[in-house]
């Protein structure tokens, strides 16, 4: 039976972690980590999860480690932040290309300078195009639930590829909860015993991650697209199951009060729990604000997110990074290129918020929605907008 | 001994481009990258193995005559054999030549 209890996101994470009986956790201990793995090492050492702890000198190392690991078919799992991120950043490459189903959290966060290591979403937009799958968790039910729930789909065979769970740093990773536990039983029966595509053994040598040469390269890298685009259906199969076995729903685009909305505003993350506060407030009002939550961000959930826009004409999208010189938001870039399919798109504002652990408060989202307001008043986009900007 | 397709389409592709064939590299002929090959004058070989030792491919060997020569299947033409052989025995010579 579930436990209803109170507990930091990231240590429900790491008891997550814990029911699903990973074989090997191998992490970088101090900063910037969390205490997913903190937790995971006492866990290890008190007896209560038969798993191989392997603490490194470098995030670079710990997936590294991971990469082995999973080779070598144990279930693997490691979690880090911000710049340890970064510094993994070679080997994250290396991980779907194998086809090495690991799991990861991270607790996303500023990347430096100034050195800054609060919470934002510059450290995994830097790492858009690893290969993994990722979603984003808005609370530490999700956060549990979805990290049980990447263990499934990571080690489907029609899938087998890392999977990342993002939750935001500080304002998510360090939030004492009501969650509710599931027990071991429960989470048995939901995630099966990992038995990998393929394993280095002895008795079946195999080479792993060779030359890839001119020759090799690009149908390598076509199947590996091909394997994420694909997952999709495997992805949405497997939020189904999750949800006959805990009663909780999953989708790769979650909407709120968004059916009958005039003006929508698409959000990523933890900060999605603040916007609905708004949203409510603005409804009570009598104006018609509605919300798009991003799940889903690799694979790109195209269809579903157009189909969440519908014909409404402006859709403002909040981003906690900066592609500097270019498009300014990431995910808003992402969003204008989906939209660029449609028939009929909508005006599209841009928001950064929330960077480098500046709150982003309700008072800020409702300015947001009179720009979005504005926006539709005067039919025209206003210039991305740096929410908080003292001028 | 058979090995996995050099151009294999994208579906023929092993699980992570693994592979399952011991010794495959053998099927890569890596002297083709070679724009000049080592020339051995035997008249002033001493037989004393430097080149061997020192060759990064492994592809220099003893021949059934005593003196040293390069698989030139597998030499890429580096010239390590030239810059360490004491006698001055070995020297490179244009492919093109």
């Amino acid at each position: 039976m579930e436990r209803r209890i109170g507990m930091e996101a990231s240590i429900a994470m790491a008891e997550a972690v814990g029911l699903c009986d990973a074989d090997v956790v191998s992490a970088y201990p101090i900063t910037p980590q969390t205490h997913i793995v903190e937790h995971l090492s006492e866990l290890v050492a008190n007896g209560e999860l038969d798993a191989n702890f392997v603490p490194v000198e470098s995030e670079h190392s710990a997936m590294s480690v991971c990469c082995g690991s999973s080779a070598a078919g144990a279930r693997t799992y490691t979690a880090t932040s911000s710049q340890g991120l970064a510094l993994m950043h070679e080997i994250l490459f290396i991980a779907p290309a194998l086809r090495l189903p690991i799991v990861m959290a991270v607790a996303n966060r500023s990347l430096s300078g100034p050195i800054s290591i609060w919470n934002d979403h510059s450290d995994i937009m830097a790492e858009r195009d690893i290969g993994w799958i990722q979603v984003f968790v808005e609370n530490a039910q999700e956060a549990i639930d979805l990290t049980i729930w990447s263990f499934r789909i990571a080690e489907d065979k029609r899938v087998s590829l890392p999977t990342i769970v993002n939750f935001d740093g500080f304002i998510l990773s360090h939030m004492i909860e009501p969650v509710l536990m599931p027990d071991r039983e429960q989470v048995q029966d939901f995630l099966p015993p990992f038995e990998p595509l393929q394993r280095l053994d002895i008795d079946n040598p195999v080479s792993m991650g060779p030359v890839g040469i001119p020759d090799v390269y690009t149908e390598a890298k076509y199947v590996q697209h091909k394997l994420l685009t694909d997952a999709y259906g495997p992805i949405v199969e497997t939020f189904g199951e999750l949800e006959k076995h805990f009663g909780r729903k999953y989708r790769p685009v979650e909407t709120y009060r968004a059916d009958d909305a005039d003006v929508l505003l698409l959000t990523m993350g933890a900060l999605g729990e603040t916007a609905m506060t708004a949203v409510d407030e603005r409804r009570k009002r009598g104006q018609k604000v509605g919300l798009i939550k991003l799940r889903l961000f690799r694979p790109f959930p195209y269809k579903d997110l157009l189909n969440a826009i519908g014909d409404k004409p402006v859709l403002g999208v909040m981003d906690r990074a900066v592609s500097f010189g270019g498009p300014v938001g990431p995910v808003a870039s992402e969003v204008k290129a989906a939209l660029f399919s449609a028939r009929k798109h909508p005006l599209v504002p841009e928001f950064i918020v929330g960077l480098g652990g500046r709150d982003t408060s309700i008072a800020d989202f409702h300015s947001i929605f009179d720009d979005l307001f504005e926006a539709a008043e005067r039919d025209t986009t206003p210039d991305p907008r740096f929410v908080g900007l003292r001028e | 001994m058979k090995y996995q397709n050099p151009k294999p389409k994208w579906s023929e592709l092993e699980t992570g481009t693994a592979i399952l064939t011991p010794g495959s590299a053998r099927a890569t002929h890596t002297g083709e990258w070679r724009s000049s090959r080592p020339v051995w004058n035997d008249e002033h070989c001493v037989q004393c193995g430097v080149c061997v030792i020192f060759c990064p491919e492994g592809c220099i060997a003893f021949q059934a005559d005593g003196y040293p020569k390069a698989d030139l299947d597998y030499c890429k033409g580096c010239g390590i054999c030239v810059q360490e052989c004491p006698t001055t025995s070995i020297a490179m010579q244009d492919e093109e030549e």
